[in-house]
């Protein structure tokens, strides 16, 4: 065996690149594609119904908040729960992956302690986890828009492969980075969750877009929260002009700059995370 | 040819800290106070392993040699300077492999393949090689939790050797688990060995280093001492020890207890030779006499010397040990040279180099000198039976009539 067959050579440096980390993790498809696989496996272990409860989550919202919000309160937007699940399921991918992204690396210290991997991809594996889920609860949403014929925003619909891009982008950027600082920093894990509930409520998804700029005076301000741009879209694709609720001011090309806008952002995020994460990982397996 | 693995001007410096802070109220109350004090844990470790070796490191406990191991596997990275490896790479390191305690055994080996670069449905091929190999069949679909260190280690044997790596890095592992696993494992490594696959083995024991290698290599405070043939690199090392042994009280006390003595050269060995009946021959047939002549110097007189011989098999196990106290014989007063011999009327050994030590100690075992496997000698047997030694066996042929 002097010579060895497709063998690869792997350099162990103090230094590392983002493109070189980027082919490795590339190499590493298959443990990624099996840890999302795991970590789905894990959530719904030894229940009969698995993968169906992610469904009922968000048939659930549909049926609560037409209850309340369309039939009691009989107030505000009409078809709500269209309009809230809109942005609900961008929301709901951005919270699942980051707070299971952060504590991901000092759950799996029992890995990062014995083996080698590019570490990165426990939190990407989050991220992968929680996009399987926001597909499948796409899938009730898609439905209930099939089942009452409602009028989505044809056109809008293009630009959601932009926007789902840059919302993994910003959500494994910020995964990765908060999972190796909440190795050497562990109240980073208990912080995610409390600021995740404020960052909640500044974003558009209960209440509208027009009604966050009136307080603000100017509408740019709103713009600077990352997620705020994709939950538009949303919004602005699924459910649409209907009953006029959105601002039909607000053009294609609005939607589309901002995108773009947001998109040169996170991915300047991601890469510096990764230069972060590169920096941190030297001493991973030491702290945990 | 490239090596298998390269390590050039490597260094690691660990931080300690007098208290470790990782919650940020105790960051906040300490903050800019936190000491911490640089220490190197590998320092300027240059190192070629090429493809087919297997290599020994040695060192006690604190060493370096398991950072050295964890750097090549990659889990820790370098301060400075480099590790290349080339080819598959499949580590266990300490206790275990790296596995998900939440997670059953049969995710475990699937992940822990993926890990080290294989496909599913390779996975799925050595499926069954693996749990028959860890003998876990009845609890594969079990959490690792539950597992006993025993089973832990089994399968993350198991799953190592059975992803074909092409280099293969071992800590200390081999000297747990039980006896028939123990086989099992070294049996693996030698199949290893004759396949030509590249292994570095981690040991603070020079005799199964011996055993083991072709290689060795010696770290002490970080520092590689020597590198080279494992006789030669013991050797060094132990030299290595002895100059250290008035300033250190930690080290490893199987080595080092030989140099601590405060006795140490009063009486020394001068020379040790075999003497075989026919000089010509360098050998000794099997039956034939053998006698080894030990010279000894003992500037000041002293009366209590025992003078003790041990002898190794060809493939570095002990044979025989013995000394002048056991076999009834007691030196006197020891002044000036004298020469003791010790003489073996039959040798009862088998085909093979053998190499000896020669001791110098007190009653008390207090060691004046040794000379650590610095003659061999050889011997010729014939016919065809193999192993170390010759029993007088025969044959008897229907002893029992029914």
């Amino acid at each position: 065996m002097t010579q060895i067959p497709n063998s690869t050579t792997r350099t162990f440096t103090a230094q590392g690149s983002v493109p070189g980390r980027l082919r490795e993790i590339a190499r590493h498809r298959e443990l990624l594609i099996n840890l999302v696989r795991l970590e789905l496996k894990a959530k719904y272990k030894s229940s009969t119904l698995g993968f169906v409860w992610s469904l009922l989550n968000p048939a659930m919202y549909l049926v609560v908040f037409y209850v309340a919000f369309n039939v009691i309160l009989a107030a505000g937007v009409p078809r709500f729960p269209i309009f809230l699940l809109s942005g609900l399921l961008v929301w709901n991918f951005f919270t699942a992956a980051l707070s299971a992204g952060t504590s991901s690396i000092v759950g799996g210290s029992g890995l990062v302690k014995k083996v080698w991997f590019p570490r990165e991809i426990l939190p990407l594996a989050s991220t992968g986890a929680a996009l399987v889920h926001f597909f499948l609860q796409s899938l009730v949403l898609v439905l209930a828009l099939l089942g009452l014929r409602h009028p989505v925003g044809w056109a809008y619909l293009l630009l959601l492969p932009l926007a789902l891009v840059d919302l993994i982008l910003l959500t494994s950027g910020l995964s990765v980075l908060l999972a190796a600082a909440n190795v050497y920093l562990r109240d980073i894990q208990h912080f995610v969750e409390l600021a995740l509930m404020a960052w909640f409520w500044v974003t558009p998804i209960v209440y509208l877009y027009s009604q966050l700029t009136k307080h603000l005076g100017g509408r740019n301000i709103a713009l600077i929260n990352p997620i705020t741009p994709i939950v538009l879209t949303f919004q602005r694709a699924f459910y649409g002009l209907y009953g006029n609720v959105l601002d039909p001011r607000l053009r294609f090309g609005w939607y589309l700059r901002n995108l773009v806008v947001l998109s040169v952002a996170v991915s300047l995020l991601f890469y510096v995370s990764m230069r972060i994460f590169i920096r941190l990982e030297g001493n991973l397996a030491e702290e945990l | 040819m490239a090596a298998a693995i390269e390590i050039e001007n490597l260094s690691k410096i660990f931080r300690l800290y007098k208290e470790k802070y990782t919650s940020l109220k105790e960051r906040a109350l300490h903050f800019r106070k936190i000491h911490h004090q640089d220490f190197y844990a590998l320092e300027n470790i240059n190192l070629d392993v090429d493809f087919g070796t297997t290599i020994g490191l040695l060192g006690h406990n604190g060493s370096g040699k398991s950072t050295l191991l964890k750097c090549i596997a990659g889990i820790i990275q370098p301060t400075s300077g480099l590790v290349r490896t080339t080819g598959r790479l499949a580590a266990l390191l300490e206790l275990g492999a790296g596995f998900h305690p939440e997670l059953t055994g049969r995710e475990n080996v699937y992940l822990n393949g993926s890990i080290l670069g294989l496909k599913r449905v390779e996975v799925d091929r050595r499926f069954d090689e693996i749990v028959g190999f860890a003998g876990l069949e009845q609890f594969i679909d079990t959490p690792v939790k539950f597992y006993s260190s025993g089973m832990y280690i089994r399968l993350g044997f198991a799953v190592a050797v059975n992803v074909d790596p092409e280099i293969f890095l071992v800590d200390e592992v081999l000297s747990v688990g039980d006896e028939t696993f123990q086989r099992k494992c070294l049996d693996k490594v030698r199949t290893f060995q004759d396949e030509g696959r590249t292994i570095v083995v981690v040991s603070h024991s020079a005799d199964l280093i011996r055993i083991m290698c072709e290689r060795a290599a010696a770290l002490h405070h970080g520092v590689m001492v020597a590198t080279g043939e494992p006789n030669d690199v013991i050797r060094a090392y132990r030299e290595r020890l002895m100059q250290d042994a008035a300033s250190d009280a930690d080290l490893d006390p199987g080595l080092a207890r030989a140099e601590l003595s405060p006795v140490w050269g009063k009486v020394t060995i001068q020379e040790a030779e075999i003497v075989y009946r026919d000089a010509d021959e360098g050998a000794v047939r099997q039956g034939e006499p053998l006698r080894i002549d030990v010279t000894i110097d003992a500037p000041e007189p002293s009366d209590d010397v025992v003078m003790a011989l041990t002898i190794y098999g060809p493939l570095g196990g002990l044979v025989f040990s013995t000394n002048t106290r056991v076999l009834g014989v007691d030196l006197g007063r020891v002044h000036g040279r004298r020469t003791v011999s010790f003489v073996v009327d039959e040798v009862p050994l088998l085909d093979g180099a053998y190499p000896i030590t020669i001791g110098l100690h007190t009653n008390g075992g207090l060691i004046y000198d040794f000379w650590e496997q610095q003659r061999v000698f050889e011997v010729k047997a014939p016919g065809q039976s193999i192993g170390v030694v010759a029993l007088p066996v025969h044959v008897d042929l229907d002893r029992i009539r029914r």
